[in-house]
């Protein structure tokens, strides 16, 4: 049943998950050099925040192709608010401290989230139902694809090529550019570095929505904890990519993403290794490449030697 | 007249240490003003000061007629007071056409802007001839002109350069020097800070000599380079 087609494509849209959410890592690592662990629970709330608009703000039997727009509002709303309102009153005010000092609150910041949703929203106790978009599974060639998967399929693409363009082409894109790799200076040229820091958690809450849309549409359920592991994957690929760097984001989740379900779709076959295959297994494979990248490329696949920053 | 700029009684402390104890001076528009001073005398601090980096612990900054102090460093540009800081500072991942871009970077008027890209690629050829190329594999040298070059794309009423000479060949240096005095030809109102104090007392106006914190000695560029403690601390003569 699982050809090799069908689990490079498996690959593919678990890695382009990872780098919807890694984006999220990068650019906040890139302009305030933070490591947002909180941003895994901002994908989740993303998520939440759909549902929300589906189950309590739209009419019962709507069409997806009407409700699916709204839930990405919806979500996206939820996400930039709660990254924008972390930047501003949780690591703001601890900018220029000692860096244990955000992390330990980005860490915080995670669990609050996590159990805020746990306590408060109905029935998050245990996995909520997301909607689904009707059709499917489309089959093509031996791959077979759900709608939620074709949804993915088309959001990431988009979402990476309008943020390079953005990135590379505007006037706000080349002020962030400048901020990340100088921010003082870029200051003397009249950037308003605060607003700059403000649009990087905004973009990475805006696509950690569409990520947690992309997840409730492919895997059907959502969970309070399903931002943790998640979170930590995406940061992997980021890391794996070259934090700082958008394109390594993208590439780090494709990498990861195939790497896992290559690893633990195929890695039983060589000999002696039978015990370690299977989805059980993923999670190893995907650390243990993080490791390899680490030990012998240190700045990420496509990231800039370390040198550049200074 | 009042000057372009005046700083009364400017104090500046990093924590508890004062790094700028009170110093007072102007800058009339169309001079050439220098700070020169060993290391740690409080010049560069002094410059991050007036461009907003840093916040003063007490005294007054008036500029064109407006209070400084409590403008936020990325308004202060618009107010025409463009600061090339020490060490250069150039985005080395970015081309060298965007680094000049960046320089204009709240003006609107793209002829303008053009324009100053232009004259920014006439001052200094070398800029134009490798305009798509990432700053960062410019020579220090290069790097220095395109600071200074990225400094005027804002069309100040003050430039500030924080030690344009700064670990470059002789030759070099040379060509930055002429360059600003090219720049004074023209009229721009600079506040040059320098360790190499013959170069800069030769073309200053007017010149200030810092010492830990404070201003030691005042003058003009051609009375300190005959003062006889200058010579024998900044110029290295017996």
């Amino acid at each position: 049943m699982h050809t090799l087609p069908q689990q490079l494509a498996n690959g593919l849209l678990l890695g382009s998950m990872y780098g919807l959410i890694a984006i999220g890592y990068t650019m906040v690592y890139g302009i305030v050099q933070l490591i947002n662990f909180a941003h895994g629970e901002i994908f989740m709330t993303g998520a939440f925040g759909g549902l929300t608009v589906y189950l309590y703000v739209l009419p019962d039997g709507i069409s997806m192709w009407i409700a699916l727009p709204l839930m990405l509002i919806g979500g996206a709303l939820v996400s930039v608010l709660i990254a924008l309102g972390a930047e501003r009153f949780a690591y703001r005010p601890l900018r220029g401290a000692p860096r244990l000092a955000p992390l330990i609150t980005a860490i915080g910041l995670s669990l609050a989230l996590q159990q805020a949703v746990f306590n408060w929203y109905p029935k998050a106790k245990n996995d909520e139902v997301f909607p689904q978009i009707p059709g499917g599974p489309f089959h093509v060639g031996s791959i077979t694809f759900g709608t939620g998967d074709i949804f993915l399929i088309t959001a990431a693409p988009l979402c990476m090529a309008a943020l390079a363009l953005f990135v590379r082409s505007s006037r706000t894109g080349r002020a962030m550019q400048a901020t990340a790799q100088d921010p003082d200076t870029a200051q003397l040229m009249g950037i308003d570095t605060n607003r700059i820091i403000m649009i990087a958690f905004a973009i990475g809450g805006l696509f950690a929505a569409v990520a947690g849309i992309a997840w409730g549409l492919k895997y059907g359920s959502i969970k309070y904890e399903m931002g943790f592991q998640a979170g930590l994957k995406a940061f992997t690929a980021a890391v794996l990519g070259g934090i700082g760097n958008i394109y390594g984001a993208m590439i780090g989740g494709v990498v990861l993403g195939l790497a896992e379900t290559m690893a633990s779709a195929y890695i039983s076959n060589v000999p002696g290794m039978e015990q370690l295959g299977g989805s059980g297994w993923a999670n190893v494979w995907a650390f243990v490449l993080l490791i390899l990248v680490l030990l012998f490329r240190p700045q990420g696949l496509v990231g800039e030697r370390v040198a550049d920053r200074a | 007249m009042t000057a372009l700029l005046e700083v009364e009684d400017l104090r500046v402390a990093y924590g508890k240490i004062e790094a700028v104890k009170g110093i007072s001076f102007t800058v009339e528009a169309g001079q050439v003003v220098t700070l020169i001073g060993t290391n740690g005398a409080g010049k560069t601090t002094t410059l991050r000061t007036l461009s907003g980096l840093l916040k003063p612990s007490g005294g007054r900054i008036t500029f064109d007629g407006k209070p400084l102090s409590d403008i936020p460093a990325h308004k202060i540009v618009a107010l025409g007071l463009a600061h090339s800081p020490e060490g250069r500072h150039i985005f080395p991942r970015l081309t060298i056409a965007e680094n000049l871009q960046l320089g204009a970077f709240l003006r609107s008027d793209k002829a303008g802007i053009e324009k100053d890209v232009q004259r920014a690629y006439e001052l200094f050829p070398i800029l134009g001839e490798r305009r798509k190329q990432a700053a960062g594999t410019l020579s220090g040298g290069e790097q220095q002109m395109l600071a200074m070059g990225r400094a005027l794309m804002s069309q100040p009423k003050l430039l500030m350069l924080d030690e344009p000479s700064m670990g470059l060949s002789p030759i070099m240096m040379q060509k930055i020097m002429a360059t600003i005095v090219e720049l004074k030809a023209q009229g721009t109102t600079i506040l040059l800070v320098e360790q190499n104090a013959q170069a800069a007392l030769s073309l200053a106006d007017h010149a200030h000599v810092m010492e830990v914190g404070e201003i030691k000695l005042s003058g003009s560029g051609q009375d300190l380079l005959h003062d006889e403690n200058v010579r024998k601390t900044y110029l290295g003569e017996d």
